[in-house]
């Protein structure tokens, strides 16, 4: 464990050397780039506000994956198993991809309001698809022999499903949420900053708006930080969660690991 | 031969009752690769008595799988006639499901007749007991060597409750020690859990020993070169005159199918794999 620690700490050590030694002796103002010590210090000034603008963000974001996993693997298994649905749904889900938020946002909020509603609404469109192409892939990965198989088991159309394609379909639908969790973040941020929200405590997405506008640049840049942790700490979270459900996907791997 | 044939499709009614499977004249053929048509069975007729072990061979791609499919009811047969009493398929791959364990995987077909899962597994404990399987109830199929995952698979084809069995190459995979030891296995399993069976294999040894009767089809499209009553006691051994005896006898009706079906253009014979594939495993 503390060996595999290592390279990441190493790498990490390295970048914040080199970018406080481009902040303090490159051509960049502070309100442009703030040194690594500026930020470091905003991020212990400001740890409180930052701790209790954490919590909505990683509200929206946790159930922002869980509810795009939801719809992705549905409308995964609604694609898989009627081709019209296919050709109806795929072309829409790719179009969805390329929609402004900003074009939606006020219908958002006009709906729902100024609540994690609309937030979350952002984020599921910017996280289902990932986890819709994976999950039908790995639906359509499924061996036909263990479909006929199954057939002369004299199982149902339905258990066919139940007992060999859905539990096939898992560790796909999974790795498409980890896919997922990375834009999940960023569509965090641009949620919050494209639908206004009422509150002290509004987001870090918030947070990072009001501060870019007050030229408070190293507290965006510790609530960037923020966030970027929250995607760090999704992302094995999930793989865990990934071990757990699906173990048969991860054989232990002996020396690698 | 028509009339031959149509007295053959009208049997006695105390024959009837007695036979678990009828094929009569089965034609199949199938698109292949590049939209060429595949003939795999040209007027194939047979017929398997209950409670008998009917082994199938012939060269690879003969129809064999196509026969069982058939009879299985997962394909039907463009011209002709296949009746059949319930069966279920053993494939040539074990297709275990990787996220169960050999006691959910063997309780399969339990569970899609709606048993509950305890009492599934329950069910499918008591024969990993008497087939030698105890132990290893709890173990992922990845976990599992060959030959043992086979053994599941079989369990899970006799747990389906169905009265005929057709078991397709069930130890084409396995290298030739395993496989004489899953051969032996096999006979003492269907002892203590009689079954009509149809096996498939290209291993003619294995047919000898293993089986009640021997049908040696064609190269494709198959059809019954001839067929061979073994009427051997049990258990059988490799090394018994009568078995070596037998498994000569089949190997050249392969060798004359093949050269029926190919003429000048093929070497006659079975394919040389096949020959001393059964030599290897008797040696």
């Amino acid at each position: 464990m503390r060996r595999s620690l290592l390279p990441p700490l190493l790498l990490v050590l390295a970048l914040l050397g080199a970018w406080e030694l481009y902040a303090d002796f490159g051509p960049t103002s502070s309100y442009v780039l703030p040194a690594t010590h500026a930020v470091a210090a905003a991020l212990w000034e400001n740890a409180g506000s930052l701790a209790a603008n954490l919590g909505p963000t990683a509200e929206e974001v946790g159930l922002g994956i869980l509810l795009a996993l939801a719809l992705g693997f549905a409308l995964a298994v609604a694609v898989h198993l009627s081709g019209p649905l296919r050709r109806a749904v795929y072309p829409l889900a790719v179009g969805s991809q390329a929609i402004p938020v900003a074009v939606i946002a006020p219908l958002l909020v006009f709906w729902w309001g100024f609540g994690v509603l609309p937030k979350l609404a952002v984020i599921v469109l910017i996280c289902f698809f990932p986890v819709l192409v994976t999950t039908v892939d790995g639906l359509r990965a499924i061996d036909r022999d263990q479909l006929k198989l199954l057939r002369t088991l004299d199982a149902s159309r339905w258990q066919a499903f139940r007992f060999a394609e859905l539990p096939a379909a898992l560790p796909a639908a999974l790795s498409g949420a980890r896919i997922a969790l990375a834009v999940g973040v960023i569509g965090a941020y641009i949620a919050e900053s494209q639908t206004a929200t009422t509150g002290t405590h509004a987001g870090l997405g918030h947070e990072i708006g009001t501060d870019l506008t007050a030229l408070q640049t190293p507290r965006a840049y510790a609530a960037a930080v923020v966030l970027f942790a929250l995607a760090i700490a999704c992302f094995f979270a999930l793989s865990l969660a990934e071990r757990a459900l699906a173990p048969w996907a991860h054989p232990t791997r002996g020396e690698m690991h | 031969m028509a009339t031959e044939l149509k007295s053959r499709a009208q049997p006695p009614v105390r024959r009837v009752r007695e036979r678990a499977i009828a094929v009569q004249e089965a034609e199949r053929s199938f698109a292949g690769a590049h939209g060429v048509a595949v003939h795999a069975l040209s007027g194939l007729s047979l017929h398997v008595q209950r409670g008998e072990l009917l082994a199938v061979v012939g060269p690879s791609g003969c129809g064999k799988t196509t026969l069982l499919e058939l009879i299985c009811g997962l394909q039907a047969p463009d011209a002709g006639s296949v009746q059949s009493e319930p069966a279920v398929l053993m494939p040539q791959r074990d297709l275990l499901l990787p996220w169960l364990d050999a006691l959910d995987n063997a309780a399969l077909a339990l569970r899609v007749a709606h048993v509950p899962r305890a009492q599934a597994r329950e069910r499918a404990a008591s024969l990993f007991e008497e087939l030698g399987l105890a132990g290893f109830e709890r173990a992922r199929p990845a976990t599992l060597s060959g030959g043992m995952r086979q053994r599941v698979a079989f369990l899970r084809t006799l747990l389906a409750g169905k009265p005929v069995l057709c078991l397709d190459e069930p130890f084409g995979a396995l290298d030739a020690i395993t496989r004489a030891e899953m051969q032996d296995w096999l006979g003492r399993a269907l002892q203590r859990e009689p079954r009509t069976v149809v096996l498939v294999t290209h291993d003619v040894e294995e047919a000898v020993l293993l089986a009640d009767r021997v049908v040696v089809l064609s190269p494709r499209p198959g059809s019954v070169v001839e067929e061979l009553e073994v009427a051997l006691p049990r258990p059988r051994l490799r090394t018994d005159a009568g078995t070596i005896a037998l498994r000569e006898r089949a190997l050249a009706a392969l060798a004359r199918g093949s050269r029926g079906s190919h003429g000048r253009h093929e070497p006659p014979g079975p394919e040389p794999g096949q020959a001393t594939q059964a030599r290897a495993a008797a040696g």
